[in-house]
């Protein structure tokens, strides 16, 4: 195995100013942003780059995300690498041209800073907004840190322009904590990043071969777009590992659709995405340090849902708790709905642990209180970290 | 012919000629972006490509801002092409202003054509904001208050390089404005008047009669507004003298859509056209 990974560079930034980053050394040709909270000082950073000569691309200056999300889709289609980001309410304006380019299968990357949505209002983390656009066929994926939310967004580029996939990609990262915490950060050099992300070959606009593209569907066409979409989303499982193990060769850092942190051999599993995982990784190791064989399972990759693994893991031990950022209401926590949908007939309980809405405050002793009494058999079926 | 026969527009139904008419100017290296509109369906199935040049439909609000992603890719790539909106007034005046107005502003290198059938046809003749006083559709059905709105000066108060008003029965002043367009660089913008038998209540024999008593009564003039000085074109250079104006009642009439005029409100429409050739006259002397 060649480890070309010494090579990287060590510096510190800010989630966004990493995501931005990444975005340069991707050199899509068309951007278009509009500024919200948490994600505005990314737009920032790659206005700056834009005006430095750093990057070589068009930054359409939009005026909505509609806007922006029709942009990007205009120039997808016609041939463009091409990037937007976002958060919250701005997802949510977005969410029309979102399924107008999971529909048509377009290879985009957007980085979605995760954010409550109104009302009421607030501008701190959640995953409400991105759990909401679960079924706009995009993959999505989840950053547990600043390292994961460059590495993912390289990755995000060539997951959606890989011809067995040709899906838009998602990149969510936790709003503020991740967005606008400064952590230390390996980044490669522009050369390697060059090799790794292969040119854009996807391109609808073609003069002498003209085609219609969303045109009206008869009920037989419009069924096979959506059975061809669901195919391209199992597919793109066992492409999202190759290219994991791709980037491991670079990198020296593994990335799989799920990532098993003392789980092998663990009793009780804590489930969870995005950037409390990495309390959830103290609680479980001070569990262990106390004698409770306890274990963290993150989804890394929430579409397509790695449903095998989940069950692999799931089957292994006496009792599981999945800790839930968004809620569909009337039912349960997101990633708790799917957990146990993928745990079907498993004689294992799966506990539900609803927190961290709106920014409310989750810490490690938090999760360890849920895991102690998971263990002791004091955990209801849903609760709330009021 | 860059838009083929056999399409599914209405009988009577000016669109396949005016798209076909600009396709004939623009040529075989032209995008269309169309929003939700008559043309969609006009373009039929996915099976089905009835347009020589590629075509980008569109979620409503969204045109403008599509096409200006189209523009910037294709400069990317070095490739030379016309980007054309190709929008109804609701995907132009209401549901697409935003976007519309965003791409005025940011002076992107596209055209857009307004194909203004006051009203939304496509779901079966509701009030637009660009339906004219008095007119009925199912959402006004004793015909609507409001006044139309004035889409070409409010987009040339964006300061664009170009903006042309034209009409399906004046082929030739609308082509040469599509010509013109096509050789400036900006945000360039006609807005064509296109009458809808159905909607509108003629005879689909009349399209054309129609769409020519819009411009000889003085409805719909037509001008062009290049760095913001106005030019009456075609016949409408010979409107400014009232004498020269059809009465606009030989124009109502034809439609069913008025039928239910007063004589007050046909008196109110007259002097409203009157009001807005005085100010007109004021412009271009």
């Amino acid at each position: 195995m060649q480890t070309t990974y010494k090579r990287s560079i060590v510096t510190g930034m800010v989630g966004n100013h990493a995501v931005a980053y990444a975005v340069r050394q991707a050199k899509p040709q068309v951007l278009a942003v509009y500024p919200i909270t948490p994600q505005t000082t990314m737009l920032e950073k790659l206005s700056e780059y834009i005006d430095k000569g750093q990057l070589k691309a068009r930054l359409i200056r939009v005026e909505s995300e509609h806007s922006a999300l029709a942009s990007v889709y205009g120039a997808a289609l016609s041939g463009a690498r091409v990037f937007t980001a976002t958060a919250s309410q701005g997802l949510l304006y977005m969410t029309e041209m979102i399924y107008w380019a999971g529909g048509q299968r377009v290879p985009m990357v957007a980085a979605v800073a995760t954010r409550a949505i109104a009302s009421p209002w607030s501008i701190l983390d959640d995953h409400q907004d991105i759990m909401g656009k679960r079924d706009s066929i995009w993959v999505q994926m989840s950053a547990e840190n600043v390292q994961e939310a460059y590495d993912l967004t390289l990755m995000a580029f060539r997951i959606s322009e890989h011809e067995n996939v040709t899906l838009p990609v998602m990149m969510g990262f936790d709003g503020f904590i991740l967005t606008h915490t400064m952590e230390r950060v390996e980044v490669l050099p522009d050369e390697v990043v060059d090799q790794f992300l292969p040119e854009r070959r996807f391109n609808l606009v073609d003069f002498d071969d003209p085609v219609g593209v969303g045109s009206v569907a008869t009920p037989e066409d419009y069924m096979f777009y959506r059975y061809e979409a669901q195919r391209s989303m199992e597919r793109a499982k066992r492409v999202i590992e190759d290219i994991g193990k791709d980037y491991e060769n670079i990198t020296g850092r593994e990335y799989g659709l799920v990532e098993c942190y003392m789980c092998e051999d663990a009793d009780y599993l804590v489930i969870s995405m995005g950037a409390w995982s990495g309390d959830a990784r103290v609680a479980a190791q001070r569990e262990r340090d106390k004698g409770l064989r306890a274990g963290l399972l993150k989804i890394r990759v929430f579409r397509p849902f790695p449903k095998e693994k989940v069950r692999e893991y799931v089957r292994r031990v006496r009792g599981v708790v999945v800790m839930d950022r968004a809620v569909s209401f009337g039912s349960g926590g997101v990633l708790g709905i799917e957990v146990k949908s993928s745990s079907y007939g498993l004689d294992v309980p799966i506990h539900n642990v609803i927190g961290g809405l709106g920014g409310k405050d989750v810490r490690p002793m938090h999760i360890q209180k849920v895991l102690e009494d998971l263990s002791q058999g004091k955990l209801e079926e849903e609760r709330w970290l009021l | 012919m860059m838009l083929m026969r056999g399409n599914a527009a209405c009988p009577g139904c000016p669109i396949p000629r005016e798209l076909d008419a600009l396709l004939e100017v623009t040529g075989k290296n032209t995008v269309l972006v169309v929003p939700a509109s008559c043309t969609t369906v006009i373009m039929g199935d996915s099976k089905g490509m009835p347009s020589k040049v590629p075509v980008i439909h569109s979620a409503f609000a969204a045109s403008a801002a599509i096409a200006s992603g189209v523009k910037s890719a294709l400069d990317a790539r070095g490739e030379k092409a016309t980007v054309v909106v190709w929008a109804g007034d609701g995907g132009t005046g209401d549901i697409g202003f935003a976007s519309l107005s965003g791409a005025a502003e940011r002076n992107e290198d596209i055209i857009y054509v307004c194909y203004d059938n006051e009203a939304y046809m496509n779901t079966g003749v509701q009030r637009s904001g660009l339906t004219p006083y008095g007119a009925w559709t199912t959402t006004t059905p004793s015909g609507k208050r409001e006044r139309k709105k004035p889409l070409p000066q409010l987009v040339a108060q964006h300061g664009v390089p170009y903006v042309a008003t034209a009409s399906i029965a004046y082929l030739f002043d609308y082509q040469a404005k599509i010509r013109k367009a096509k050789d400036i660089t900006g945000f360039r913008y006609i807005h064509l008047l296109s009458p809808c038998p159905p909607g509108w209540k003629f005879d689909s024999s009349l399209t054309v009669q129609v769409a020519k008593l819009a411009v000889e009564t003085g409805i719909w003039p037509l001008y062009e507004i290049e760095d913001g000085k106005l030019r009456l074109t075609s016949v409408s250079k010979t409107l400014l003298d009232k004498a020269n104006r059809k009465p606009v009642v030989e124009y109502l009439k034809l439609q069913g859509r008025f039928a239910n005029l007063s004589d007050e409100d046909v008196k109110r429409i007259q002097n409203d056209v009157d009001e807005m050739w005085e100010e007109l006259s004021k412009i271009v002397s």
